[in-house]
């Protein structure tokens, strides 16, 4: 019986090696995430939407501010398949141009907003004393009446950023900084949550009995496993940031109208509603299908990340 | 219960003159000076006059005390003077529009019906639209219908709100000409034909906030729906031979619809601040419009008392979101 057990025991001992390498983390989220065929399509959409708006303009040929007054209000042509503008200026040039500045405002201050909620998340998660007047402080920002603060604000700094670094840098601190700062309450609770859980595994007191200091504790073991919640709040970032510039630049409070964004092309299309109704459209199109996408995406990040969905 | 109400209630105090706190002060910076459309002829010292009048050329503790009590003590005397005929604001200074030099407060009444209608409709028919959608597509999760019905869902959420309107205004008002494209506010309903024209004109700014909200909440619905079918006690429902309807629309229904009431009542001071960008689409001349104008025109007192307005509706709805938990949900205890 003994003998048994042990030939049995050397013979798992003579199994040949495993060849292949361990699945790594990321190579089962992307595995999980292939399956989620929105979340795929909606990766791909932003991908070419990012890639024609940033590398498009180098390839046609036509300035978006360069104006043809002989060739004004045209509708779809070989020339220019979106038509031009009441100054002849080229639809397709200015829906790139307008698509680098709205995707530049998401993504910076996604970044900044994300930044924000990651620090005040993992402070008042890991460090017991700030947890209270942290969240307290969520809490205020969370009851602030934030669309119509940002207009305040817009209203109020516009011309002081203005003089400060010109007309476009200005409102293009002004906007990332105003949407960045009413934006990262939803990020901090759902980190804080996730630290406070993570710090009373066992990892988190091996490494603390082998004297790791607090700051290397954070970056080196909590910052890596929450993020996935902050991957997440990412892509739903964006599409806020987005939508959030696009309606300050449709209620006139965004860029100037020499400095087009697509909130702003629609914002100045809806004079010119009666006659050439098509022309709301195209940005109005590029906005949703941005949003769209990117909220695919993060819906299938969300599952992807998440190993309990993941297993199954 | 009672208990955590008067806490709640006590705690949003601070909360309430936190915000206010910050209102003020972010507008204390604002570059624009009331008395810029004065005419150069008007002496300096006529001026200052002018200023002090205003309640200007004070030091700012003063000036933000001075306007709480302009704010919580004035205002709501006016308000019971007005409702029971007596005189206990007579004389007394109330916060001014620097635009018409009227109270800022007659002005937010008068526009207050506009908003009502258009966002208090589009809550409740995006609210009714929502419930069914959800219940249906979480009991036949991956169904054609909720395929159909989620991505739908998601356009609505995705789509903003002025693209949809001005889309909405160029196939109905523009192509066919069904709907006008502006909220007239001067319209009265006497009879049958101006009923309808009341109903004409409500339709499009009705339909676009309640897309948007139908689609937030029906997510809602169908997840706490999923959450609850696979409960034990709905298999306990069905085993002990109740109907399917009786376990879904009892059983099932009654605790998801927990999380999805405070979600609702959380969504409502949300929906008066996306409602500033419909009205602004559709021209309805609410309160949104009203703080877009005053923003335009440098306004301050007007800016403040609004954006403090959202605010208070923030706090009141958070506070009934609680308390709905609390009586709804046996388990939650809040003693």
């Amino acid at each position: 019986m003994t003998d048994e057990k042990q030939t049995a025991a050397i013979g798992a001992l003579s199994d040949p090696m495993p060849s292949a390498p361990p699945r790594s983390q990321w190579r089962a989220v992307w595995e999980q995430f292939k399956t989620h065929k929105g979340a795929l399509l909606g990766g791909i959409i932003f991908l070419v939407i990012v890639l024609t708006v940033f590398v498009g303009p180098w390839i046609w040929p036509y300035d978006p501010t360069y104006i043809d007054i002989r060739a004004r209000n045209q509708g779809p042509s070989f020339a220019h398949p979106l038509g031009t503008d009441q100054l002849g200026r080229d639809t397709l040039a200015r829906m790139m141009a307008g698509g680098q500045v709205s995707v530049a405002v998401g993504i910076t201050a996604m970044l900044l907003a994300l930044f924000l909620g990651s620090l005040v998340g993992v402070l008042a998660g890991f460090f017991k004393k700030l947890d209270g007047p942290l969240m307290r402080l969520t809490d205020l920002f969370l009851a602030l009446p934030l669309l119509p603060l940002l207009l305040v604000m817009v209203l109020l700094f516009r011309d002081t950023l203005n003089q400060a670094f010109g007309p476009e840098t200005g409102i293009f601190i002004l906007i990332v900084l105003a949407i960045g700062v009413t934006s990262w309450m939803p990020t901090a609770r759902i980190v804080r949550g996730d630290v406070l859980a993570l710090k009373e595994r066992e990892f988190v007191l091996a490494a603390r009995s082998i004297g790791t200091k607090n700051g290397k504790m954070i970056t080196r073991h909590i910052l890596p496993n929450v993020l996935s919640p902050i991957m997440v709040s990412a892509t739903l970032g964006i599409a806020n940031a987005i939508i959030t510039e696009s309606a300050l630049s449709f209620l006139g409070l965004g860029f100037p109208p020499d400095f087009p964004t697509w909130g702003r092309l629609l914002f100045d299309a809806t004079d010119y509603l009666q006659q050439y109704p098509e022309r709301v459209f195209w940005p109005g199109l590029a906005i949703s299908l941005t949003v769209l996408s990117v909220n695919y995406l993060g819906d299938g990040l969300r599952d992807a990340l998440d190993p309990r969905i993941r297993g199954r | 219960m009672l208990t955590f109400t008067v806490r709640r209630l006590v705690l949003a105090v601070p909360t309430l003159l936190f915000i206010s706190l910050v209102i003020f002060l972010l507008l204390e910076l604002a570059p624009g000076d009331p008395m810029a459309q004065v005419p150069l002829t008007v002496p300096p010292e006529v001026k200052e006059k002018m200023r002090e009048a205003l309640g200007l050329g004070q030091p700012v503790h003063i000036r933000f005390v001075k306007w709480l009590v302009q704010f919580f003590w004035i205002e709501p005397q006016v308000l019971f003077d007005h409702v029971f005929g007596t005189t206990f604001a007579e004389g007394k200074l109330r916060v001014l529009s620097w635009q018409t030099r009227s109270p800022v407060m007659d002005i937010v009444v008068q526009r207050m019906p506009q908003t009502l209608w258009v966002v208090g409709m589009s809550y409740i028919i995006g609210v009714l639209i929502a419930l069914p959608i959800g219940i249906y597509s979480a009991y036949r999760q991956y169904s054609i219908f909720d395929q159909v019905g989620t991505f739908i869902s998601m356009i609505g959420f995705s789509v903003p709100t002025f693209f949809t309107g001005v889309l909405l205004i160029v196939i109905f008002s523009v192509n066919l000409g069904w709907f006008p494209s502006i909220y007239d506010t001067t319209h009265k309903v006497t009879d049958w034909d101006s009923f309808v024209g009341q109903l004409r004109q409500l339709a499009m700014p009705v339909f676009v906030l309640a897309l948007y909200n139908a689609a937030q909440i029906s997510r809602f619905m169908r997840a706490s729906m999923l959450d609850n079918l696979n409960q034990d006690y709905v298999r306990t429902a069905r085993a002990k031979g109740l109907g399917e309807k009786a376990v879904v629309l009892v059983h099932v229904l009654r605790n998801s619809m927990i999380p999805v009431v405070t979600v609702i009542a959380l969504g409502a001071p949300q929906v008066f601040g996306g409602a500033i960008i419909t009205e602004q689409v559709f021209k309805v001349n609410g309160l949104g419009h009203l703080l877009i104008g005053a923003i335009e025109a440098n306004d301050l007192p007007t800016v403040q008392t609004l954006t403090f307005i959202f605010a208070l509706l923030i706090v009141v709805f958070n506070i009934i979101a609680d308390v709905l938990y609390g009586i709804l949900d046996p388990r939650i205890r809040y003693d």
